[in-house]
């Protein structure tokens, strides 16, 4: 239907528009209009309500220590003494030791599934990584006490004989720990930046792809010289979304990271996540000191994670907009 | 594009050669974790194991029949606030969805999404369980459903936006109201799409654990009504597997397997069986 066709109140076609509602709207139809709006509405506020109850909780917090919670270093809830420098520090080097292991792997792997696997092997990889994010994250967080915490420390020494002479790489073997706790979660966002960088790949235009080969290059040298640079901002959002579900990842952490709340150089030392103390002592918090500062933690995590995936949203939005 | 043909030809050979094993990697940790949790998790899933309650430490032949029941009973209830809650948002955005409203809605679920579940699990605690002074169920329920909105509400969008123009047009012509048009014609049209993200929302929210630790909080007995604590199959592996006992920790495996073979049936129904093959 073109727009002559359909006069000012009607915008309509194969987009699936539809009639705005005018000054002749049924009554039937008002109230069906009211009540989907009304549903809507419970979305924006539920968020409202989310901010409301967690900045009402932790208020207690931010009187008592302001800002500086943010950077104390003891957390003592025997004394009442608050500061959640340790959780942040943990929650912080584990997402980027994440996301050091799961970029490199996904962005090759999506790579793998746009430019050089048949369509078959592609979607059945790709479908094998997406099942990846279907598995429950105690059950990571299972595998990774009994499997993976044994196997860290079994190569805990070894990695301080070759890399030792790095503050990262020194200390007893624990097992338990942020480098433990960063494995898994390079596991848990691993699908996340696959799915997205191979989404973002499969939009470079053929021509510019054919461009390159038309010169003569090699498949490698066409994903290096237009596919990657083409796909580069998509591939930064896919970046920041996985750092938004790393940042507020629970489980998995909070069963191999070591709960001890100590701020080491050191990567083989156990730590402490956000997430993690919110989850370990929230059921069993009796003061209301320490119950408005876990939820201190919880409005801070909260913050975090609006600003990480904002900017992930607006560097993967601009992809989809047509250019 | 400089150097020796040779030497290009081998860069390439070894940077495809790298993406195809960074492809075997991630496919493989998949097969991985499913092959171990089976592993582990077989020798202890019995027809006793699914349809007792636990026993004290020490005692043998205790059950996760309790867990069982309560997550069905919690996802369940979530399930009945946080679908119709996401499928009607959803027709609001598809059918009327353009200003400023709109726009505010659709942030409001960007943002939920991605909050992180243990926050949310903080929001239910603050709102319900505080208040009320109890653990419950009820609270369990809520804080699931609150993450379970944002994909319904996104993915009925969607399905319906891929509804044709024309079909409203042609209900519209014939003189049907809006609102049967839209729930009479549309939803229909779109119903395999809905359900679908019902049921991964369904499937994601079946092993989450973090929201329930102090909303559910866990029950060694039967659950009793939705304002008491209820035991549920992710809090109780991760309470079992935290314990210090090996016989718990077996449990855990099988708790495991049973949890993670719901949540990859419900996923793979919804992916392989209801997609509708007009959106691929």
């Amino acid at each position: 239907m073109t727009p002559a066709a359909a006069p000012e109140r009607t915008s309509s076609g194969a987009r699936g528009l539809v009639p705005v509602p005018g000054p002749r709207e049924r009554a039937g139809d008002r109230l069906f209009r009211l009540i989907v709006t009304g549903f809507a509405l419970l979305t924006l506020a539920t968020v409202a309500a989310l901010a409301w109850q967690l900045t009402r909780g932790s208020l207690g917090t931010w009187r008592a220590f302001g800002a500086s919670f943010l950077w104390g270093r003891t957390w003592d809830p025997v004394n009442d003494v608050f500061g959640a420098l340790p959780f942040l520090y943990g929650t912080l080097v584990t997402s980027l030791i994440a996301l050091l292991i799961a970029v490199p792997l996904g962005v090759g792997t999506a790579v793998f599934l746009t430019e050089l696997a048949p369509r078959r092997l592609a979607s059945a990889v790709g479908f094998a990584v997406e099942l990846l994010a279907a598995v429950p994250s105690v059950i990571l967080g299972l595998m990774g006490m009994y499997l993976l915490v044994p196997a860290v420390r079994f190569v805990e020494p070894s990695l301080e004989r070759w890399l030792g002479f790095l503050p990262f790489f020194r200390g007893a073997a624990y097992g338990l720990g942020l480098l433990t706790a960063g494995l898994i979660l390079s596991l848990m966002i691993l699908p996340y930046v696959t799915a997205i960088t191979r989404d973002v790949l499969a939009t470079v235009p053929r021509s510019l792809k054919e461009a390159l080969y038309a010169l003569g290059a090699t498949r490698w040298e066409v994903v290096r010289g237009v596919s990657l640079p083409y796909a580069r901002p998509g591939i930064l959002g896919a970046v920041f979304l996985a750092l938004g579900r790393a940042l507020g990842e629970t489980m998995a952490v909070t069963m191999v990271i070591g709960n001890t709340p100590r701020i080491s150089a050191s990567l083989f030392s156990p730590g402490y996540s956000m997430a993690a103390v919110i989850a370990n002592e929230l059921a069993e918090a009796v003061s209301d000191a320490h119950l408005s500062a876990l939820i201190a933690i919880g409005l801070t995590l909260l913050g975090v994670t609006i600003v990480v995936n904002g900017l992930a949203r607006l560097l993967i939005y601009r992809l989809e907009r047509p250019r | 594009m400089s150097g020796h043909p040779a030497r290009r030809k081998r860069t390439n050979a070894l940077m495809l050669g790298l993406t195809a094993l960074c492809a075997l990697l991630s496919a493989s940790a998949l097969f991985a974790i499913l092959g171990y949790i089976a592993w582990k998790g077989a020798s202890a899933v019995s027809w006793a194991f699914l349809t007792r309650l636990p026993v004290p430490v020490g005692e043998t032949g205790g059950g996760i029949a309790n867990s069982v029941l309560g997550s069905l009973e919690v996802v369940g209830l979530a399930a009945l606030i946080g679908v119709p809650v996401g499928v009607l948002g959803g027709v609001y955005l598809a059918e009327y969805g353009r200003g400023r409203l709109a726009f505010w809605v659709r942030y409001a679920a960007d943002v939920l999404n991605g909050v992180p579940s243990i926050v949310v699990g903080l929001f239910a605690y603050a709102l319900i369980v505080l208040p009320m002074k109890r653990f419950s169920a009820l609270s369990g329920s809520v804080a699931l459903s609150v993450i379970m909105v944002p994909v319904v509400l996104r993915s009925t969008e969607d399905f319906l936006r891929l509804v044709p123009g024309t079909i409203r047009e042609a209900a519209l012509a014939l003189g049907v109201p809006r609102w049967k048009v839209t729930l009479r014609v549309v939803l229909p049209s779109a119903s395999r799409g809905i359900l679908t993200g019902a049921l991964l929302a369904v499937s994601r929210v079946a092993g989450e654990t973090a929201p329930l630790i102090f909303t559910a909080f866990g029950n060694t007995f039967w659950g009793r009504g939705l304002l008491e604590p209820v035991a549920t199959l992710p809090l109780t592996i991760y309470n079992y597997a935290i314990s210090p006992y090996d016989d718990w920790h077996r449990q855990a495996w099988a708790a495991a397997l049973v949890l993670m073979l719901f949540v990859l049936a419900v996923n793979l129904a919804a992916r392989l069986w209801l997609r509708p093959r007009a959106a691929n």
